[in-house]
């Protein structure tokens, strides 16, 4: 059920995002979600993109080191109070949120999409499932 | 002209220098030969018996002790007289491998202590003088040395040991040091930390300094001489010598002078053995000729320097050695401590990362800093933050606790370490030394 993240290693220096962006332009990689963690040394760039295996492969060749995770995403209302929900029926279910960026929701009008990383996937997709949560799947993440 | 500790050997004519160190030298090959046998091999080995060295002429005769020779007799192996003529040992740190035990008699203590002394008198030092000594104590010989030297001289001595800044500055005020021994990236972080404190040099005693164990710039010694109101003197020593004071400086601070009554000094080329003509560069070379406990024949100490016979003004007759311009080895003095590539590989690989580093060695307020950069990997790489940081923290611990000095660990994107002809360039030094 959960979908593919793919995280990227980039030094904290002057032009190394743009790189990055210029290879994924260059080779018409969609990313459909992206959130960078940094230092002051170092950042992650992690992204929900389109063909995850083939943007991979591409940043491999490209010199990039890469890492493809299994992330739970969920669709919730763009109204306050629901991210507050889908985060609460986590922590009653004693699951710590490692890391989490949000998107507005595409196509779909009035939702936001919520990318998350916990330390067991399946746990947390059967609360939060078990709540009424809305989970994307990679096919439907391509579809946004 | 100035004051001298044994003036007669240290103002002595050359040709009763060249007596001395002839006579000495057969009788120390001849100690050797009977008490120590794998010395006694080697010698068998290049055909050479005690017969063949009457003097100084014939010490190239001989063949050379490298370091490792040294580490494979771990830990008693070279002693040349019994342990209960022995009265203590110093070690070095043995970072690089097993560490070598130096042995001292009673005799080799004073002898070691005479140079010091010599070092204190030529800094200007007499029993007038408060003496701190800043070096380390324990098996490191800084500290012994020079407290032994200062005894010598009559001064008095605070065995104030390394660190706690805050108490060296007070006691140097209270005290009224006014000879400070440490290394001197020591002294100058002692400098900056009374600038903080709003203290100048007026508002200190001292008058002098004799810095060693590391390599130190004329930029860094008028630093030095400025901060602390000062005349700084650099000093010069093994452990596997003895320790500080093979060499000292004279107030014309222009190379140290070699006690040439116990250590005979010659320049090699490092890559044929070759002995150089005086003034050439080349690697230095020591043979100790008074110690009895732990000798030492034609030992390679992988620094490179020039010597130069010419006449000195302070009036001393023994030899002079420049700083040392760099090293045969790949190893780099970093605050003091010996550091090599190898070992920062070796906690790399042992630690689960590729062995693409490189090492940023760069002087931040006169200290040293060591920076180690690695290339992240596949292997390693994760998308949580927090592992990453962590594992760089594990990383630098680990390094640290290697080498016995802080290193910082920064991680680079893959291939980003310059490679020259695809070997990559593992050191860079911005000191300028």
């Amino acid at each position: 059920m959960s979908i593919m993240q793919i995280s990227v290693f980039l030094e904290n220096k002057s032009g190394s995002l743009a790189n990055l962006t210029s290879v994924l332009a260059e080779n018409n990689v969609n990313i459909q979600a992206m959130n960078v963690a940094e230092t002051s040394e170092f950042g992650i760039v992690r992204m929900i993109v389109e063909e995850v295996y083939s943007a991979a492969n591409i940043l491999k060749e490209e010199g990039y080191v890469c890492k493809l995770t299994p992330v739970v995403a969920i669709t919730i209302g763009d109204r306050p109070g629901s991210l507050n929900n889908a985060i609460n029926i986590l922590n009653n279910a004693g699951m710590d949120v490692d890391y989490l960026y949000a998107f507005l929701g595409g196509r779909a009008m009035d939702t936001a999409h919520i990318i998350l990383k916990v330390a067991d996937n399946s746990a947390a997709e059967a609360a939060l499932r078990s709540k009424g949560v809305e989970l994307l799947t990679q096919e439907d993440a391509g579809e946004l | 002209m100035g004051n001298y500790y044994q003036k007669d050997i240290e103002c002595a004519e050359r040709e009763v220098i060249r007596d001395i160190q002839s006579r000495r030298l057969a009788e120390q090959v001849r100690h050797v030969w009977e008490n120590v046998k794998p010395y006694r091999i080697k010698m068998e080995e290049a055909g050479i018996t005690p017969e063949d060295i009457k003097s100084v002429d014939d010490l190239s005769k001989l063949p050379f002790t490298e370091k490792s020779f040294l580490r494979d007799n771990y830990p008693d192996g070279l002693l040349a007289v019994p342990t209960k003529d022995c009265v203590r040992i110093h070690s070095t740190s043995g970072t690089t491998g097993k560490r070598v035990i130096a042995y001292y008699t009673q005799d080799d203590i004073d002898l070691w202590e005479d140079c010091c002394a010599r070092a204190i008198v030529a800094a200007g030092g007499t029993d007038e003088d408060v003496c701190q000594v800043a070096y380390g104590y324990g098996l490191f010989t800084g500290g012994a040395g020079l407290n032994g030297g200062s005894h010598k001289v009559g001064c008095l001595t605070i065995p104030a040991s390394s660190g706690n800044t805050q108490r060296q500055i007070m006691f140097i005020r209270d005290l009224k040091a006014t000879i400070l021994c440490c290394t001197p990236s020591y002294a100058a972080y002692l400098g900056e930390s009374m600038k903080e404190m709003g203290l100048g040099p007026d508002d200190i005693p001292l008058k002098a300094g004799i810095f060693g164990a590391e390599a130190w710039s004329e930029e860094m010694r008028h630093d030095i001489e400025q901060t602390l109101g000062i005349k700084a003197y650099d000093i010069y020593g093994l452990t596997e010598l003895s320790g500080p004071g093979v060499a000292f400086e004279c107030e014309e601070q222009n190379g140290m002078h070699i006690n040439e009554d116990h250590f005979i000094t010659e320049i090699i080329d490092p890559d044929t053995g070759e002995v150089l003509p005086e003034g050439e560069k080349g690697e230095l070379v020591f043979t100790s000729i008074s110690k009895k406990a732990f000798p030492l024949i034609r030992y390679r100490t992988r620094d490179i320097c020039v010597l130069s016979r010419e006449k000195c003004s302070c009036g001393r007759t023994h030899v002079r050695m420049t700083k040392p311009l760099g090293r045969t080895d790949d190893m780099l003095i970093i605050r003091g401590v010996n550091v090599f590539p190898t070992q920062i590989e070796t906690v790399l690989i042992n630690n689960g990362y590729a062995a693409n580093y490189q090492i940023i060695v760069d002087r931040e307020n006169n200290t040293d800093t060591l920076d180690v950069h690695v290339e992240m990997t596949p292997d390693i790489f994760t998308d949580n933050l927090g592992e990453i940081t962590h594992m760089q923290k594990e990383l630098s611990d680990e390094l640290h606790s290697m080498l016995g000095i802080k290193a910082a660990v920064t991680l680079v994107a893959p291939k980003s370490i310059i490679r020259s002809e695809g070997k990559a360039v593992r050191i860079i030094d911005n000191r300028k030394l």
